[in-house]
């Protein structure tokens, strides 16, 4: 899906957690995220801070949109 | 002569610890065939036994590649096996990465061979298929059957060292590496039996695949994300509560396309997943920990991205079919594109 998006000229990040995968299937922008069934949450967390580890890889996301880059990256 | 030892790799679901609620169970040996292993036991006879069994969850495996691989090497080096079989993991993803990363490092780290078995669509396929035999399943354990006796008659050769075949004579995925045989037909005459049947329109298999080299060459950053138009899309199978377009749990047939005008948060009584492969009781929690439209939405508001698109997209990535996977994908392209959408945020479980 993320190649499909990008080949119609959109640029895609993709935040997943298993960060091989997105390598495999030819993501060219990746952010690590926190676990596969809750890959923008931690549960444990407090909703505060949930919401700012959220945010915070929201924020790399962005980043990742926001850098040229030339082969596959992961954004750590 | 002393039978060969060997032990076997399989995940929680087939070690019959659990299913998804149980995919962070940590690696554990046990002694024995377990599961799949008493098929393997009755396949190779009295020629090998299968001294113990290692059964971990999926995603326990996977969220901590580097430890998980770890310590079941570990456990495989206290067995001093002669063989490690992995699987066979069909379509599961996770799994097919856990058997691929497990399988390899034996064989590098500890100078074991191994095998396992996934279908040719399995991430875990094109990341080890070069590395590890990997024989050929279906895309589901109903194939557990034929598989065993051609992982354990493999598995037979690379104890005995006898001499493996070509991949279609020993049924595992191509490797790379090429083998010469006496086929029983001669070359022009299997060329035109091929003839005939494309003439026909009827299937056929081509002897000699092309390589497909499919990658595609990354976008231009956004240059002022303040303006951007921003969409989210999502394999996590997010869906409005009571999934209106019976999105399947597994195998999507379809995606779904949900408006979120003036939606800030996703909450447990509005969303939940429709995805099978993953233990859903967070996401349906609070679906913003894989769709995250509350922090994108502030974020819009506070003027740190153009906009959120009203849309976002979602199917289940679950043993979903790559024709299907880019079929969908093709035609949110299409939308995004003739929305003005400018990025896409892509998650997946």
């Amino acid at each position: 899906m993320v190649k499909e998006i990008e080949r119609a000229g959109i640029p895609v990040v993709h935040m997943c957690t298993v960060t091989p995968i997105s390598l495999t299937v030819g993501a060219n922008r990746i952010v690590p995220t926190v676990a596969i069934p809750y890959p923008l949450g931690k549960p444990d967390l407090s909703p505060e801070e949930e919401y700012k580890l959220r945010s915070e890889l929201i924020d790399k996301a962005l980043k990742a949109l926001m850098t040229e880059v030339t082969d596959q990256t992961i954004f750590e | 002569m002393s039978k060969f030892k060997v032990v076997h790799y399989i995940n929680q679901f087939f070690g019959q610890i659990g299913s998804e609620d149980m995919a962070d169970f940590p690696a554990e040996k046990r002694q024995g065939p377990v599961g799949p292993g008493i098929a393997f036991q009755q396949a190779f006879g009295d020629k090998a036994e299968i001294t113990a069994t290692i059964i971990s969850g999926d995603s326990w495996f996977n969220e901590n590649l580097e430890t998980a691989k770890a310590l079941v090497l570990e456990m495989v080096r206290e067995e001093k096996p002669d063989l490690f079989v992995a699987g066979p993991a069909f379509n599961a993803g996770r799994y097919g990465v856990a058997c691929g990363t497990i399988a390899d490092a034996v064989q590098t780290e500890l100078g074991i061979p191994a095998v396992t078995g996934m279908y040719e669509e399995n991430p875990g396929a094109d990341m080890f298929r070069e590395k590890v035999y990997t024989i050929a399943t279906g895309d589901n354990a109903a194939g557990m059957r034929k598989v065993v006796p051609l992982m354990a008659k493999l598995g037979l050769k690379l104890m005995t060292g006898e001499a493996i075949g070509a991949s279609i004579e020993d049924g595992y995925l191509p490797n790379g590496i090429r083998k010469n045989f006496f086929d029983k037909e001669r070359g022009a005459a299997r060329a035109v039996n091929m003839l005939m049947k494309k003439l026909a329109d009827k299937p056929f298999v081509t002897e000699y695949p092309m390589p497909s080299f499919d990658r595609v060459e990354p976008q231009p950053a956004i240059k002022d994300i303040t303006k951007a138009q921003i969409a989210i899309v999502t394999s996590g199978g997010i869906v409005p509560k009571g999934n209106p377009d019976r999105i399947e749990s597994s195998s999507a047939t379809k995606y779904g396309a949900y408006n979120i005008e003036g939606v800030d948060d996703l909450t447990a009584e509005t969303y939940e997943t429709a995805h099978g492969g993953y233990d859903p009781v967070y996401a349906n929690e609070d679906a913003d920990r894989v769709v995250p439209v509350d922090v994108l939405r502030q974020y819009e508001k506070d003027g740190k991205i153009g906009k959120l698109h009203n849309w976002f997209y979602s199917t289940v990535g679950n043993g979903t079919s790559v024709a299907n996977s880019k079929r969908f994908a093709v035609d949110i392209a299409e939308k995004l594109v003739s929305q003005g959408v400018d990025a896409v945020i892509l998650t997946s479980t």
